[in-house]
């Protein structure tokens, strides 16, 4: 009896569809009213032997059909899931939600670089307004009046002022040294950045573009630093460890001696490589600050000397990024701003990298 | 400044390479900016002599010719119409690369009959334009000889850029002059054939008088009359020289006033003597006058100008360019050769108004050696004698040189000191003693440096520093690197600096793309932008879009949108930082971060509802920016007073007490509309300058944060109010009923329709409580309740929603 009783119950519980039927089963069987529960009220109608013996089957059946019910119930559970989880199937190739990112210009990412490198050096980053007079423009600078080299500038002018001042945009940045030598006593180490404008528009001239000047004033800042400064300046900024640089006597009128510097590059086959590869392609502008002009700005030039820089960001950016032409900076195309530009958190550092 | 290299050796005794001189140019600062040796282009065309010419059999333009190439005879198909048989002209056999058609000839068969080269047109060549049939040279041409050499190409031609300062070296002496100083040879004397300046004995008084009467601006004039002069063409070796940098002969007395102007940066002027009416009267010019010059174009003069005038009339402008009606011409016999010296910034200021660019005015401006007058037009005398023939008059002088002696005081430690190279004193004293200066030693040890006439770019010490490093050669300055004061790098940013970099990024992560747009834009569009101030209208804007400096930012990003959208890219996203201009002032520059988002601020997507850009998404922007800026946010309060290129019911004001820091909104569809830009666009503007610095108190600790162990509570009200009563004023009225237990009011529902009467809204807030000492009851909480809604009525005249 138990034998067959043990086969029927467990029949059912292998055969229960779902948890409900297993439920019933499990009442069935083991509730209040159930087959075992009746069959275990019978033991008190007979002898201790019988009970004992009887007993323990009842408890042994009682105890696997508990553990199949169980077993069963994982089982449906586990069924249960995997037809929960298959039907909340989702398309996972379906494109997520837009997230609009933005880009940094390659001119704040050059802006940024530049600082970081500068600021290894113990430079301090100055500004200045792009509306200037012709003091701070040319004549602190030793541009004397009528000098040729004013022409060269295609000087963009505003009205004069009530007080008769020649009003104008900055050629350059170097009315920043101006007003930086003017206002702050040496030493100084500033570069400052920004905005300049020249009436010249063509394939390489856009009517605005930005410089960086660099300047350095103090009692024994001599040539050699000025190269020892702009050699590790753009061997930092090309990535480019044997990067030569070359220094070519030029003129400036606000400095004496003056030099161009070109960089190291090669040419072959129409493509421009950065390196020591024996041709040289100009980058930049230096020398150290001309007497007149420490004296102009009010510092003794008997004392003080030092040297001052200026280069183009657009066109140290171009030739770092291999960006061909000068005027796409200024259109705003997005197809443009999302290739050439930027993710807001690549923030060059020399700690984590200048460039990825 | 253009030279032949057989023309620097007129100069200079060297055996240097020409990669050497090139080289060495470069590194004394006299850029070469290119060297054109024709010799090695063109090697391989030779003078080729047509022996035969026969119609081509199948094409009636086409001639089959026999070249002789001086070493075979070769079948070569022609198109040129001069084309015949006898000629002498140019060959190029196969493989030849064809520089004026940038092509290599090959071997080619045209219309059936074989071609085995090419003779060539002078534009083939790149000597000139001309194409409209093969060259024709001589019939003394001797056949086979490399063309290049029979033609004086063989000179290589050096380019130089010159920097203003260089006046000296506007001619090939002075060229010659600093590479003797490097030690690239000898400088020759003036008394070498063409260089020789020694004076010329006159044979009769100079029968033009020279008067001066503006010394300020023409110190000196000297000439000479040489009579029984025969002006015909120069001789071969000075055309040569003259057509290698690209002057075109004209005639022996011209040439030779243009040689000179190369050789020694020596401008000289020759007039026909026989027109000069009177006597030569040196004078600023008179308004109303004119005169026809050498180039044919009439130009008016006026008293800022100085003339060379005779007794009827203005002749020419001293020091840019002569008249034509006393040019020298072929039936010249007597001619006026001028020597003057003329004030630079007089010559800069007359050839800028009437836009002529003369060697003459390139050489003046710069400052020619005021010491040469006499000796360049001595030279020029020999060599009028020379090539024309002919009888000097003596010279006649007006005018004294004026004083440029001068001498500067050098510490030859200087080099060092400013230089960075350790140079040994003979070695300077050495390199200045090259380039013409004198040199005396002062008893305190320093030197005195007479600079000579030709150097009037040397003032200073300094000067006389970078002349030393420069001959010496900067490559022999040892870098030095720039040690900085302490290990750890100090920020270069300043905190207000830092702020626009933090801007910037955020708007970039918000999704925004940064542009940067010229800081100019039109007129027209900046009167929608509130206008500029007339000091910041541009006098010469390079074109009339460009005129103006911009009141703000936003046009050019609502344009470049437009821009986009034209493109087929409609929901741009653009921001820029930079500047925007109140007045000419460095004060009236503001920096401006500005944004515009345009289209769908939502695109169509599978899971999101499409929702175009409205007021909330350039608010959300300004607020991040002034955030990123550090501007207490919380502390601002919001206008409905935007200008009038905003949507005046859809844009905002930020102010913290009476400073605006942004403005936000739709832009103002009349706007977009006269910029040609489909809407919607939103926009912000955030002054940065504005917002206040945040000032460290006591370092860089923050405020300790303290927790309460109470849960926050969150209770919901909804008020009926008037339609235009702001949220805001009722969220703060709510906050303001307990300042202390109330940490944060949101609204999270606005609504009209049914249910609520016309003209009124309801507004549903959220209120969330953070008791500090206690857990709240519920009779706390009702009596907090209360005390909201009577705030919020007393504030709104709003009512409980029941």
């Amino acid at each position: 009896m138990p034998d067959a009783l043990k086969t029927e119950l467990l029949t059912l519980v292998s055969e229960a569809p779902d948890l409900a039927a297993l439920e019933e089963v499990r009442v069935a069987a083991l509730g209040k009213k159930g087959r075992i529960t009746g069959l275990m009220k019978e033991l008190g109608g007979l002898s201790p032997e019988e009970r004992r013996e009887r007993g323990a089957a009842l408890n042994a059946l009682k105890d696997e059909i508990a553990a199949a019910i169980d077993a069963r119930k994982t089982e449906l559970h586990a069924a249960h899931l995997a037809a929960r989880l298959e039907a909340e199937r989702v398309d996972v190739t379906l494109p997520v939600r837009p997230e609009p990112r933005g880009r940094i210009h390659p001119i704040s990412q050059t802006v940024d670089e530049l600082v970081a490198i500068f600021a290894e050096m113990g430079f301090a980053v100055a500004e200045g307004p792009d509306v200037e007079d012709d003091f701070h423009n040319f004549t602190a600078l030793n541009f004397p009046p009528g000098h040729p080299a004013r022409d060269m500038h295609d000087t963009f002018y505003l009205p004069d002022t009530a007080d008769g001042r020649r009003m104008l945009l900055r050629t350059h940045t170097s009315p920043v040294q101006v007003r930086t030598m003017m206002s702050v006593k040496p030493p100084i180490r500033i570069i400052a950045p920004g905005r300049t404008y020249r009436s010249d528009y063509d394939m390489t001239h856009t009517p605005m573009f930005h410089q960086v000047e660099g300047l350095v004033i103090d009692e024994a800042t001599h040539m050699g630093h000025l190269k020892g400064c702009l050699i590790d300046f753009c061997r930092a900024f090309f990535d480019v460890d044997d990067l030569p640089l070359r220094f070519r006597p030029s003129f400036f009128p606000f400095t004496e001696p003056s030099a161009e510097v070109d960089i190291g590059c090669s040419r072959k086959g129409g493509e421009l490589k950065l390196g020591n590869y024996g041709d040289w392609l100009e980058i930049l502008g230096c020398g150290m600050v001309h007497p007149n002009v420490l004296e102009a700005c009010g510092i003794d030039s008997t004392r003080y000397q030092g040297f001052a820089f200026g280069m183009g960001i657009e066109r140290i950016a171009m030739l770092k990024y291999g960006i061909p032409d000068l005027r796409t900076f200024f259109e705003a195309d997005l197809r443009w701003l999302k290739h050439y530009g930027f993710v807001p958190l690549d923030i060059p550092s020399p700690a984590h990298g200048l460039t990825r | 400044m253009k030279f032949t290299l057989s023309w620097l050796k007129d100069h200079l005794e060297t055996d240097a390479s020409l990669d050497e001189i090139t080289q060495r140019l470069t590194m004394l600062g006299l850029e070469v900016e290119g060297v054109e040796d024709r010799a090695k282009e063109l090697a391989a065309f030779v003078v080729g002599h047509v022996v035969t010419a026969d119609k081509h059999p199948d094409a009636d333009k086409l001639r089959v010719l026999t070249v002789d190439t001086g070493s075979e005879r070769l079948q070569v198909v022609c198109g040129a119409p001069n084309a015949r048989a006898g000629m002498k002209g140019v060959f190029a056999p196969i493989g030849t690369h064809i520089p004026g058609s940038d092509i290599t000839l090959k071997k080619g068969v045209i219309r059936g009959v074989e071609s085995n080269g090419m003779m060539c047109s002078e534009r083939e060549l790149k000597l000139s334009e001309e194409h409209n049939g093969i060259i024709e040279l001589p019939d003394d041409a001797p056949v086979g000889t490399p063309f290049a050499a029979y033609a004086g190409l063989g000179d290589p031609v050096i380019d130089v850029a010159l920097t203003p300062d260089r006046a000296d070296c506007a001619g090939v002496r002075g060229i010659a002059r600093d590479l003797a100083a490097a030690g690239l040879g000898r400088l020759k004397p003036l008394e070498d054939g063409l260089l020789d300046a020694t004076p010329v004995a006159g044979t009769f008084p100079c029968p033009l008088s020279v008067t001066i009467e503006e010394p300020d601006g023409c110190p000196l004039f000297v000439g000479r009359l040489i009579r029984g002069v025969r002006n015909g063409p120069s001789p071969k070796w000075l055309q040569d020289k003259l057509a290698a940098i690209g002057l075109r002969p004209i005639s022996a007395l011209v040439d030779i006033t243009n040689y000179m102007t190369f050789d020694a940066a020596r401008p000289l002027h020759v007039f026909d003597a026989a027109r000069v009416r009177g006597g030569i009267i040196v004078r600023a010019g008179r308004d109303g006058e004119t005169f026809r010059a050498l180039n044919d174009k009439d130009y008016a003069v006026d008293p800022a100008m100085i003339v060379i005038a005779d007794h009827e009339g203005p002749l020419g402008l001293g020091g840019i360019i002569g008249g034509e009606s006393t040019g020298c011409t072929e039936a010249t016999t007597d001619v006026f050769v001028e020597a003057a010296l003329f004030d630079p910034v007089r010559i800069a200021a007359t050839g800028r108004r009437l836009g002529i660019d003369s060697d003459a005015r390139y050489r003046f401006e710069r400052g020619v050696d005021p010491a040469a007058v006499m000796q360049g037009m001595e030279r020029a005398t020999r060599l009028i004698l020379a090539l024309c023939g002919g009888e000097p008059s003596e010279p006649v002088i007006a005018g004294a040189e004026p004083d440029w002696r001068r001498a500067v005081r050098f510490r030859p430690s200087r080099v060092k000191h400013l230089g960075g190279v350790d140079l040994p004193l003979d070695a300077q004293t050495h390199i200045l003693a090259a380039l013409g200066c004198g040199l005396r030693e002062a008893e305190d040890g320093t030197l005195s440096v007479s600079i000579p006439s030709w150097r009037q770019d040397i003032h200073g010490e300094a000067d006389l520093v970078e002349e030393v490093l420069r001959v010496h050669g900067f490559d022999a300055i040892p870098a030095t690197p720039l040690e900085r004061e302490g290990v750890v790098a100090k920020p270069a940013l300043t905190p207000a600096q830092r702020r626009v970099v933090m801007a910037r990024r955020t708007l970039a992560a918000r999704g925004l793309h940064e542009a940067v747009t010229w800081s100019f834009l039109s007129s027209a569009v900046a009167e929608r932008f509130g206008g500029v101030d007339p000091g910041l209208r541009l006098l010469n804007p390079i074109s009339a879009d460009l005129d103006v400096m911009r009141p703000s930012i936003l046009p050019n990003l609502v344009q470049a949108a437009g821009r986009n959208a034209d493109r087929g890219i409609a929901d741009a996203a653009l921001f820029e930082v930079g500047p925007a201009y109140r007045d000419p002032t460095p004060q009236g520059q503001d920096l401006v971060a500005a944004g515009v988002r345009c289209g769908n601020a939502v695109p169509r997507h599978w899971s999101e509802t499409a929702r175009p850009v409205d007021v909330y998404d350039a608010k959300a922007d300004a607020l991040a920016v002034l955030e990123a800026a550090g501007a207490p946010t919380a502390n601002l309060v919001i206008g409905a007073d935007a200008p009038a290129w905003y949507h005046p019911g859809r844009s905002g004001t930020l102010r913290l007490g009476p400073a605006v820091l942004a403005r936000f909104g739709e832009l103002h569809p009349g706007v977009l509309e006269a910029l040609g830009v489909r809407g919607p666009v939103a926009g912000f503007e955030v002054f940065l300058d504005a917002v206040p610095s945040a000032r460290k108190k006591g370092g860089t600790a923050k405020p300790l944060l303290q927790l309460s162990a109470f849960q926050p509570v969150e209770r919901d009200f909804a008020f009926l109010v008037d339609a235009g009563v702001d949220a805001d004023r009722i969220a703060r009225a709510a906050r303001g009923a307990d300042k202390a237990l109330i940490r944060d009011v949101g609204v999270f529902d606005v609504y009209q329709g049914p249910g609520v009467e016309e003209g009124r809204k309801s507004v549903a807030i959220s209120v969330t409580l953070q008791p500090v000492d206690r857990t709240l009851t519920d009779k706390d909480i009702e009596e907090i309740g209360r005390r909201i809604v009577a705030a919020v009525t007393k504030a709104t005249g709003g009512t409980l929603r029941a």
